[in-house]
């Protein structure tokens, strides 16, 4: 039951997004969501979903898939958008009850609606073009300067690709583990919310055993492989700019500017 | 020329308490003396405890000496500025195939040792690509390695210490979490390793099938090197073994009651047809 969850949802295809530098990806992520908070107007939002629906084109990833992530957050968008709508003060259109639903609170709840819908889009095709370890690679290279104010980037990176590995392990894990409670009679399903939060204690605490004696596992494989932190090492697939990546760094710099530029019109 | 010497190593585990005095000492080798010749194929011996997994993290300087002194291809182990090469010369396969693989993806991982020691890029992907190629994996190089048997994890993990070009691969009880086909396709990989490309193996386990190859045999128990010799000189000591919590080869157990019964067979059967062929001499 726990094999369907599925982390860093990669969706593998052979698309110019795909091929892209990871750190472009992070970078052009970055500028969306500003670029989200900036827009404004028709115009602006019109440009922003333009570009969206171009990138979505561009990136072979059928839209059905990326709706997919919209469900999670779908409360989240309920709730904001009633609040924006209810609790807006100005010209009121309809009122009943104790509540007013004005014209600017209708405005608000829409434009809020669409801008996390877009967040989410616009952040999830990144995830879905870019293996983890893609992204962690891309961390390294770009958050490098930080190596200055003593941040261990080198260690973060590595950290996270080792517990990206490890995940689907642990999980088949947790799995024998429950089976081979619920052989010996161990109830995970019934009862309510609270009662099943604490059948699942006498889980964890085998499941943080084998955890903590995988990583010291591992710790003496990475040395005995002469692992000694980031001093020295070369990379198996270095990334490189091509001439794809300085233009997407063009484009989306050009997409901020024309925002900006709407702004202000 | 030896490319592993040991000589009077002592290793001694020390537990102490929370004021740091020390509570007991385990003494895990005790004055270990060891030969190993470059191409060898060396088999250790021991049941559980009997101090060869010690030994094993000794040759790749994951643990340092108490007392005594290894020299791994001429060098100290006990010197810390020695210790990198070390661990390239000697490389280290672990019993657990999912708790020495480092990456996502088989090839990434192979590239992991070399990425350590600082190869060129292109360099590396020339290293990834044979050692792989010299243990039969290349086939799965953009495979991840969760989707892999545990006789294929295990070739992996020995391709990324092939991929660092070590003189010596210690593996520490590489077939004791695999199935039978897994284990044979692992000491196959082994063996050609040894065969063709003239690496020295260290192979420390408690199946006796995987010793018959082997050139020589150490026999460890309580931290002491108990038995030394051949295989067949080994295997023809069927009582002493005993004592030492040890099995015999079926083939060898099999002669052994012959010949106790009345037969005359001779000492340090190994195998069946060796077993075979002795038989079929008494018949004549």
């Amino acid at each position: 039951m726990l094999r369907d969850i599925t982390i860093g949802q990669y969706y593998p295809a052979d698309s110019i997004i795909h091929r892209l530098d990871p750190r472009v990806k992070l970078f052009a992520t970055l500028i969306y969501v500003i670029s989200l908070f900036l827009a404004k107007g028709v115009f602006g939002f019109g440009i922003s979903v333009l570009f969206l629906a171009m990138i979505i084109w561009l990136s072979k990833v059928p839209f059905k898939f990326m709706v997919k992530g919209l469900k999670a957050i779908m409360i989240l968008m309920i709730i904001t958008a009633a609040f924006n709508a209810l609790l807006t003060p100005g010209e009121v259109l309809v009122s009943f009850w104790i509540f007013k639903i004005t014209k600017e609170g209708l405005k608000n709840a829409v434009m809020m609606t669409a801008r996390l819908i877009f967040l989410i889009l616009g952040t999830s095709i990144m995830t879905l073009t870019t293996t983890p370890n893609q992204l962690t690679d891309g961390l390294e290279k770009a958050l490098r300067p930080l190596n200055k104010i003593k941040i261990p980037v080198h260690a973060i990176a590595m950290m996270m690709s080792i517990a990206l590995r490890f995940i689907p392990i642990l999980v088949e894990e947790t799995d024998k583990i429950m089976k081979a409670q619920m052989a010996r009679g161990a109830d995970f399903e019934s009862g309510n919310l609270l009662k099943r939060v604490k059948n699942m204690i006498p889980l964890l605490v085998p499941l943080f055993v084998s955890a903590f004696r995988r990583a010291d596992d591992l710790a003496m494989a990475m040395e005995a492989r002469c692992y000694h932190g980031g001093e020295g090492r070369t990379k198996m697939k270095p990334l490189t700019y091509a001439r794809r990546d300085y233009l997407a760094y063009i484009l989306v710099i050009a997409y901020l500017g024309v925002t900006l530029l709407l702004r202000w019109v | 020329m030896n490319i592993i010497k040991a000589r009077q190593l002592v290793h001694e585990y020390i537990r102490r308490d929370e004021e740091g005095n020390v509570e007991s000492i385990q003494t895990a080798l005790d004055h270990v003396d060891l030969d190993v010749k470059e191409g060898q194929f060396i088999a250790v011996l021991g049941h559980n405890g009997s101090g060869k997994s010690t030994f094993a993290k000794h040759v790749n300087a994951l643990l340092a000496p108490t007392e005594g002194t290894l020299w791994v291809d001429g060098k100290d182990v006990s010197k810390e500025e020695n210790i990198l090469d070390v661990r390239q010369t000697a490389g280290m396969v672990f019993q657990n195939p999912d708790n020495q693989i480092i990456a996502s993806v088989v090839e990434e991982d192979v590239g992991f040792g070399p990425e350590n020691i600082g190869v060129p890029t292109e360099d590396i992907w020339v290293r990834v690509a044979d050692s792989l190629k010299s243990v039969g994996m290349l086939k799965y190089r953009n495979h991840s390695p969760n989707k892999l048997s545990g006789g294929q994890k295990q070739r992996v993990a020995i391709a990324g210490v092939m991929a660092m070009e070590p003189k010596c691969i210690v593996l520490d009880e590489p077939t004791a979490m695999l199935d039978p086909n897994g284990r044979k396709e692992v000491l196959r990989a082994v063996k050609e390793l040894n065969q063709k490309k003239g690496i020295t193996i260290i192979l420390i386990t408690h199946y006796m099938e995987e010793v018959v190859d082997a050139d020589y045999v150490y026999v460890m128990d309580h931290g002491e090197v108990v038995m030394r010799g051949t295989p067949r000189e080994i295997f023809s000591q069927v009582g002493t073994l005993k004592e030492h919590h040890l099995d015999v080869p079926q083939m060898t157990l099999l002669a052994d009651l012959l010949r106790q019964s009345g037969l005359n067979i001779p000492l340090g059967v190994l195998t069946r047809e060796e077993l075979v062929d002795a038989v079929m001499k008494i018949a004549e």
